[in-house]
């Protein structure tokens, strides 16, 4: 097996994990905009707290999202480690003039987008996850049902105008992060032909678009109405 | 045309260096960069200062050997190599920054000069082809689609200079090796050591300290020969092709 420790611990093994577990986000980032965009339902928040339970309590779901959590561990992991490899790489003497001309800021900035997604990310897990998932909540009834009602949580949260900032700043380092990291991962896998480039470009650029916008829609709406 | 040329001199690969600027006031717009520096050493000779060392050979474009960063740019604010580069591209009175590539896999020799033997032992732990001896074979023996031929060979343009990994953020070396794994894999010429050469090559970048790729693309950008990044796609498909099939050269195997 000497031969899966020398993958995993070459350069382009160590990529490829970063490749495999961002693509795996990016999945995970699109089932929870579905289940998000209920919040935007008028009915009380019902649709949203049965999703919401059914997703805290579902055996199947519950499975996947401990991959999840393991996947964004190993993102951040692996970024931190590639990154300290890639400065020593650089060696000690730096370049006293650079140019950006030669690729774009996302590119480049990786990293601090990361970090800012990952800030977001303790806050986001601490009020809502953390709150869902070991926190005292209200709850309510539908038929004989009683579960947490974590639509009043999260509409609580929204009416401070902070709150909404914050997360509309998060979703456009997202959609930076996703801007190079979408089409990236393919690149990594070794994935780039002409025949199907044009593709990954245009639906990269338009997930990292759209995805983020309709996040960051859910608590300005909220905040509004 | 006069220009100021802001260059790092470092004595040897233990000392520390640091910028120094000179003033060269008799620059031609049609002398190429090189030619450039040449009349300034000739003026430091003159007056008993030491020389700026550089990389140089063919003077043509071809042989790789000039480096130089050039005002935040390998080879220059042109997608060309250092000798190619006229001063005819600077403005009259304009300050120029040189300096070494900086990377720790080439480490500084003395002034602009760096150690770049790392992409020769690179090349020898996998960028050749075994090829019997024996008669002449003929010329067109082998069959090779016209648009395969030229994808191979213009990743055989590669002329080793470093620039990408001058140009990388992490000094990666992923464009230089990948152009040098497609080169082969892409031929028939290269089916036989076409495993084994991925993983040899690519294990001996990692052992040379060079980066990993971010897909930041600024090698392509700044290539002077326009290797594309496809090529990377290809190495990393090479690899991990490889290190998923080819057979381990240490499994004993056979019931022992």
């Amino acid at each position: 097996m000497k031969w899966l420790i020398d993958l995993f611990s070459s350069s382009i093994g160590r990529k490829v994990v970063m490749a495999l577990t961002g693509l795996f986000i990016i999945l995970f980032l699109t089932v929870h905009l579905i289940g998000n965009l209920q919040l935007l339902k008028d009915d009380g928040g019902e649709a949203f707290n049965v999703y919401a339970y059914f997703m805290t309590h579902n055996p199947l779901i519950k499975m996947v999202s401990y991959v999840n959590y393991a996947f964004f561990l190993f993102h951040i992991g692996w970024a931190l480690l590639l990154t300290i490899k890639n400065r020593q790489a650089r060696g000690t003497e730096g370049y006293a003039v650079t140019s950006s001309k030669s690729s774009i800021w996302s590119a480049r900035n990786m990293g601090i987008l990361g970090t800012i997604i990952l800030v977001f990310l303790v806050i986001h897990m601490k009020d809502f996850w953390g709150q869902m998932h070991f926190g005292e909540m209200p709850t309510k009834t539908y038929g004989d049902h009683e579960v947490k009602d974590l639509f009043t949580v999260v509409g609580s949260a929204f009416t401070q105008w902070w709150y909404v900032a914050l997360y509309c700043i998060s979703m456009v380092a997202i959609a930076f992060h996703l801007w190079h990291g979408f089409a990236s991962a393919f690149q990594t896998l070794g994935l780039n032909h002409m025949k199907y480039n044009p593709v990954i470009s245009f639906v990269g650029k338009a997930f990292s678009i759209v995805i983020p916008a309709l996040f960051a829609l859910i608590p300005i709406v909220m905040f509004f109405v | 045309m006069k220009i100021k040329l802001k260059v790092w001199r470092q004595k040897n690969k233990d000392t520390k260096g640091a910028f120094k600027t000179y003033n060269v006031d008799h620059a031609s717009p049609d002398m190429s960069f090189l030619e450039m520096i040449d009349v300034l050493n000739t003026e430091l000779i003159k007056k008993g200062e030491e020389s700026i060392a550089f990389d140089h050979d063919c003077r043509e474009g071809i042989c790789g050997m000039c480096s130089l960063y050039i005002n935040g740019h390998p080879h220059g604010p042109l997608q060309t190599t250092t000798c190619q580069l006229h001063m005819r591209t600077f403005k009259d009175g304009e300050t120029i920054t040189v300096e070494p590539w900086r990377a720790k896999a080439f480490p500084v020799i003395k002034d602009l000069v760096v150690d770049r033997s790392a992409f020769d032992r690179i090349q020898q732990a996998g960028g050749y082809v075994n090829v019997n001896t024996g008669g002449v074979p003929d010329a067109n023996e082998i069959p090779i689609p016209k648009r395969v031929a030229e994808e191979a060979f213009d990743a055989a343009t590669c002329i080793g200079c470093g620039a990408c990994v001058a140009a990388c953020k992490n000094a990666s070396a992923m464009l230089f090796v990948s152009a040098k794994v497609s080169q082969f894999a892409l031929l028939p010429q290269g089916q036989v050591e076409r495993k084994e050469r991925a993983e040899k090559m690519v294990a001996q970048m990692d052992a040379e300290g060079f980066g990993s790729c971010t897909n930041t693309y600024a090698c392509e950008a700044e290539c002077p020969k326009g290797i594309k990044v496809a090529n990377i796609a290809r190495m990393n498909r090479e690899y991990l092709g490889a290190m998923m099939t080819s057979y381990e050269g240490s499994t004993g195997g056979g019931g022992e």
